[in-house]
C-alpha cells in the first residue's frame, strides 16, 4: 500500500481527527493490516498522538498490526456449531492450510481465526470466508471450498 | 460564581461551581484516600478508592468523589462500614498486583486489607494511568500509552518518542505507585534505544541498580 493511497483516504475524511477509526478501518480493509509507516502518516496528518493510535489498534480486534492473508477465514466455535462438529472443521482447515487459529500462512493467502458465534446457528457448522458465510459444512467439503479461493 | 453549600462528614462546606467532591473535601481538610488522582491532571476515576456516600433527598448512593461534582444540599460521608468494606476489597485486588507498593501497603494497613486474598497477578502495573496522563496532559509528549484491553491492558512506550524525550524528563517516574513504570522504561531502553556512546551496557546496569535501591 503506497503513501498516496493513504493520503487519499485521509483527504476523503477531510483530515479530521474524529475520523481516526474510519481512516484506520479503510486502511485495514484495503491492505488487510496496518503497517507502522501508514499509521505514522495517519498520526501526522490527523494530528493525533501515536499512543492513541496504538491504543485503538490494539483495542479492537478488527485491526491487525501484523500482515494478514488475502482471505480471512473465521471458523465459528459457538455452542451450536460446536455440537455440530466445528472442532473437526477447524482441524481440517488447519491441516489443509498448514496454519493454526490466529496465524497467517507465509504466502499471505489465508488468515485463520476462530470466533465465538456468527449468529446463524441454524446453518451450523459455519465458516465465514471474506465475509461470506458457508453453512452446513462437513470436513469433506473443506478442501474444495478452500480451493475456490486464490 | 455561586457558592454551593453542602455537608461532608457533618461539616458545613462551601464549594465552588465545578468543584468535585474530592476538591471540596480537600479544601475543608477532610482527607479521602486516592491512588489515581493528581492535581495537575484531569479526573480519571480509575482506582475507585475515593468513593464516598452521597445523600440527596434522603437517598444515598455511592459515587467516586474525584469525578462527582459538588451539588447543593448534598450530604457526603467519606467513611462508613460500607465504604470501608469496598475500599478493603479494592485494596486487596490492588495488592494482588502490587504487593510491595508502599502507598498501597499503607492504605491496606488502615483498611485491614489482606495481602493474599486474591491470587497474585503477573504484572504489577495497577493501571492508574498517572504516567500516561501526565505525559499527555502536562508534558504533551505522548511518549507512553496504554495498549490492548481488559486483562491484557498494559502501558507501553513509543520507542521513537521515548528515545528522544524520556532520558531528560522522567517526571512521571515518581508518580508511579508501584515502580512498574521504571521497569517498563528500563525494558524499552534496553530493547529498542540505539546504543549511545560511552557504554550502554554499564548505563543499563546502573539504571537497574538505582531502581533496585529505590524499591527498598
Amino acid at each position: 500500500m503506497d503513501i498516496e493511497e493513504i493520503n487519499q483516504i485521509i483527504d476523503r475524511h477531510h483530515g479530521e481527527a474524529s475520523a481516526l477509526i474510519q481512516v484506520m478501518l479503510e486502511i485495514q480493509s484495503k491492505n488487510h493490516w496496518l503497517p507502522g509507516k501508514a499509521l505514522e502518516r495517519v498520526a501526522e496528518k490527523l494530528n493525533v498522538p501515536m499512543t492513541r493510535i496504538r491504543n485503538i489498534s490494539t483495542f479492537y480486534k478488527a485491526f491487525s498490526l501484523v500482515p494478514k492473508g488475502r482471505h480471512e477465514i473465521n471458523v465459528c466455535m459457538g455452542t451450536a456449531c460446536h455440537v455440530r462438529g466445528a472442532p473437526r472443521i477447524l482441524e481440517t482447515i488447519q491441516e489443509e492450510t498448514g496454519i493454526k487459529a490466529g496465524e497467517t500462512d507465509s504466502d499471505l493467502k489465508f488468515s485463520l481465526e476462530t470466533v465465538n458465534c456468527l449468529g446463524c446457528c441454524a446453518l451450523g457448522p459455519v465458516v465465514e470466508i471474506d465475509g461470506k458465510a458457508h453453512g452446513k459444512l462437513s470436513s469433506a467439503d473443506v478442501p474444495n471450498l478452500l480451493k475456490s479461493y486464490e | 460564581m455561586s457558592d454551593i453549600h453542602m455537608q461532608i462528614d457533618g461539616k458545613e462546606v462551601i464549594a465552588k461551581k465545578g468543584d468535585t467532591l474530592l476538591e471540596a473535601a480537600k479544601r475543608a481538610d477532610i482527607s479521602i484516600p486516592t491512588l489515581c488522582y493528581h492535581e495537575k491532571l484531569k479526573p480519571y476515576g480509575a482506582c475507585r478508592l475515593c468513593l464516598v456516600e452521597a445523600e440527596k433527598n434522603g437517598r444515598t448512593k455511592l459515587v467516586v468523589s474525584c469525578v462527582y461534582q459538588a451539588e447543593k444540599n448534598l450530604k457526603v460521608r467519606t467513611r462508613s462500614k460500607k465504604i470501608d468494606k469496598i475500599r478493603k476489597t479494592l485494596l486487596e485486588l490492588l495488592l494482588a498486583r502490587a504487593p510491595d507498593a508502599p502507598i498501597i501497603q499503607d492504605m491496606a494497613r488502615e483498611y485491614g486489607a489482606e495481602k493474599d486474598r486474591f491470587q497474585q497477578q503477573a504484572s504489577f502495573c495497577v493501571h492508574c494511568g498517572l504516567c500516561v496522563r501526565y505525559c499527555a496532559e502536562v508534558k504533551k509528549k505522548n511518549a507512553i500509552g496504554f495498549i490492548d484491553r481488559g486483562i491484557r491492558k498494559e502501558i507501553s512506550f513509543i520507542p521513537e518518542i521515548a528515545a528522544r524525550e524520556c532520558e531528560s524528563c522522567k517526571e512521571c517516574f515518581p508518580l508511579c505507585p508501584t515502580s512498574y513504570l521504571q521497569a517498563a522504561y528500563v525494558l524499552v531502553k534496553g530493547l529498542t534505544f540505539l546504543p549511545e556512546p560511552p557504554d550502554p551496557q554499564v548505563d543499563l546496569l546502573d539504571q537497574g541498580m538505582e531502581q533496585g535501591n529505590e524499591k527498598k
